[in-house]
C-alpha cells in the first residue's frame, strides 16, 4: 500500500478526524454513546454503509448526471442503511431494537454524504474504498472511546458486565448518573478534542 | 450520450430507481422469516416475563409451550371462539379498529407449578405512537403478578421510561377490582399519596414526571382492554365458587 493511500486511512484518525476536528455526526455521537456495545455495532453499520456506498458511487462517478448527484448519492446512502437496518434486525434483534431509529439516522450522518461529494465522485474505487473505511474507523474510535467512558462512570460497567466491584460500591462509591445523558457526551467529545489538539499543534488554528 | 442532457438524466434516475427498489425487496423478502421469527420469539419472552419469567430469546419457545397451557380468543360476551389460533393470528392493532362485538380478546393462561395466571395483551395510545404490553393476573382475578410494557415512539428518556423495571415493579400486586368486583384499573397517578407504593390497594402508581400523556394511556389501555374480558372472568369466578 502506498504512502498515499495510507493517508487515506490514518488522516481521519487523527489530523482529519470527521467528529474532533470536523465536528460533524455529532448528533449519533451523543445519543448511541451509552454503552460500549451500541457503540461498537454503530461503528461497524456506518463503516459497512460508507465503504459500500463510496465504493458505489466511486464505480458510477463517470456515469452520474451532474445535476440529480446529490439525490442519487441519498438513494445510495439510504438503500446501504435499510440493507444493514434489515440484517441487525434478523441476526442482531437486541441491538436493532436498542438503536432503533439511529440506524435509519445514518443516512443524515453528514460524514457520510460528506465523504460521497467531497471524494468518491473524484476518485477511484479502491481509494475510495479506503477513504470510506478511514472515515468510519475515525468516527467509530471517538464514538467507542466516548462510550467507554460514559459506560464506566455513568454505570459501572463495560459491554453490560459490572467492571467496579462491589466493595467500592460499598464503601460509598456512587454511578455518576449524569454520564448517562447527553451534555455528559458532549463534554466528553471537548475533552478528547482538549487533549488532541494539546499533542497535536498543527491542528490549532492561527490568528 | 451528452451527460447534461434531460433523456439522460430521466433514464438514469427511472433506472437507478428501478434496481434500488430489486434489491431492497429482495433483501427484505429473503429475510422476513428469520426477522418476524425474532419477533415471535419476543412476544413469548414478553408474555413469560410477566409471570416472572426470565428467559433468553432462544429459550423463550421451549419454556412458552411448557407453560402457557391455553391460549383462548375470548369474546365480548364471555365465550371462548376455539377456533382462533390466537398466539399467530390475533393482532391486537387491528383488533383495535373493529368493534368490540367482532374483535376476538386474547388471554393466555399460564400453569407455573400448578399456580394458574391469566395473562392478556394490551394496547393503547401514547403520546406519539402506540404503546403496548403484557398484563398478568393471578388466580383471585384481581391482584397483578406481573406487567410489562412496550412502546413504539415514546420519548426516549420520559415516554420511554414506561419500559424500565423501576416502573413496571410498582405494578405488582396491586389490584384491579374493587371489593365488588367492579373493574377499577391502575390509575398512573401524579396525585399519587403513596410514592413508595407500600398500599396494595390503591389503585394507583406513581406516575414518571415528563411522561403525563404516555402515563394517561397505560391507565387507559389498561383499563379499556380489561374491561372486555369481565364477562368471562365472571363466568370464572361464579365456577370457582361452585367448585368450593
Amino acid at each position: 500500500m502506498s504512502n498515499k493511500n495510507k493517508a487515506l486511512l490514518s488522516d481521519p484518525m487523527d489530523d482529519n478526524n470527521p467528529i474532533t476536528v470536523q465536528v460533524l455526526g455529532i448528533c449519533s455521537a451523543l445519543a448511541i454513546t451509552v454503552q460500549l456495545k451500541a457503540a461498537i455495532v454503530m461503528s461497524i453499520s456506518v463503516m459497512a454503509v460508507m465503504a459500500a456506498s463510496n465504493v458505489i458511487i466511486s464505480l458510477l462517478r463517470d456515469l452520474i448526471p451532474n445535476r440529480i448527484r446529490i439525490i442519487v448519492q441519498l438513494v445510495v446512502v439510504a438503500a446501504m442503511v435499510i440493507l444493514v437496518d434489515q440484517v441487525l434486525r434478523a441476526y442482531a434483534y437486541d441491538v436493532s431494537k436498542e438503536l432503533s431509529i439511529f440506524i435509519g439516522l445514518i443516512i443524515t450522518n453528514c460524514i457520510v454524504m460528506g465523504r460521497l461529494e467531497a471524494f468518491a465522485l473524484g476518485n477511484g474505487v479502491w481509494r475510495s474504498f479506503l477513504d470510506g473505511i478511514g472515515n468510519a474507523a475515525g468516527y467509530g474510535w471517538i464514538l467507542i472511546l466516548v462510550a467507554f467512558f460514559r459506560e464506566l462512570l455513568g454505570s459501572g460497567k463495560l459491554g453490560g458486565f459490572q467492571v467496579i466491584p462491589d466493595f467500592v460500591y460499598e464503601m460509598g462509591y456512587v454511578d455518576n448518573g449524569l454520564m448517562l445523558l447527553s451534555p455528559m457526551a458532549l463534554i466528553t467529545v471537548g475533552i478528547i478534542i482538549w487533549i488532541q489538539r494539546s499533542r497535536n499543534r498543527k491542528l490549532i488554528e492561527q490568528g | 450520450m451528452n451527460r447534461d442532457s434531460n433523456l439522460y438524466t430521466f433514464l438514469f434516475a427511472t433506472i437507478m430507481v428501478f434496481v434500488v427498489a430489486t434489491v431492497l425487496a429482495f433483501t427484505s423478502q429473503s429475510l422476513k422469516d428469520l426477522q418476524s421469527e425474532n419477533v415471535r420469539k419476543e412476544k413469548m419472552q414478553n408474555i413469560l416475563s410477566t409471570v416472572g419469567i426470565i428467559i433468553d430469546r432462544d429459550g423463550a419457545e421451549e419454556l412458552f409451550n411448557k407453560y402457557i397451557e391455553d391460549q383462548l380468543a375470548i369474546q365480548n360476551d364471555g365465550s371462548i371462539d376455539a377456533s382462533v389460533d390466537v398466539f399467530n393470528n390475533v393482532k391486537l392493532s387491528l383488533e383495535l379498529k373493529k368493534n368490540p362485538e367482532d374483535q376476538d380478546f386474547p388471554l393466555y393462561v399460564a400453569n407455573i407449578e400448578s399456580e394458574k395466571y391469566y395473562i392478556i395483551p394490551i394496547r393503547g395510545n401514547g403520546l406519539w405512537n402506540a404503546i403496548y404490553g403484557y398484563i398478568s393476573i393471578k388466580e383471585d382475578l384481581n391482584t397483578i403478578k406481573g406487567i410489562v410494557f412496550d412502546h413504539i415512539g415514546e420519548t426516549a428518556g420520559l415516554g420511554a421510561e414506561i419500559t424500565q423495571d423501576w416502573f413496571i415493579e410498582r405494578f405488582v400486586d396491586e389490584k384491579l377490582f374493587d371489593i365488588n368486583n367492579n373493574l377499577v384499573g391502575i390509575k398512573v397517578s401524579k396525585t399519587n399519596n403513596d410514592p413508595n407504593n407500600t398500599d396494595k390497594n390503591d389503585h394507583e402508581v406513581d406516575a414518571i414526571s415528563g411522561a403525563t400523556i404516555t402515563g394517561d394511556g397505560v391507565t387507559d389501555m389498561i383499563k379499556e382492554r380489561l374491561e372486555h374480558y369481565i364477562p368471562y372472568f365472571n363466568t370464572l369466578r361464579s365456577n370457582q365458587i361452585a367448585l368450593n
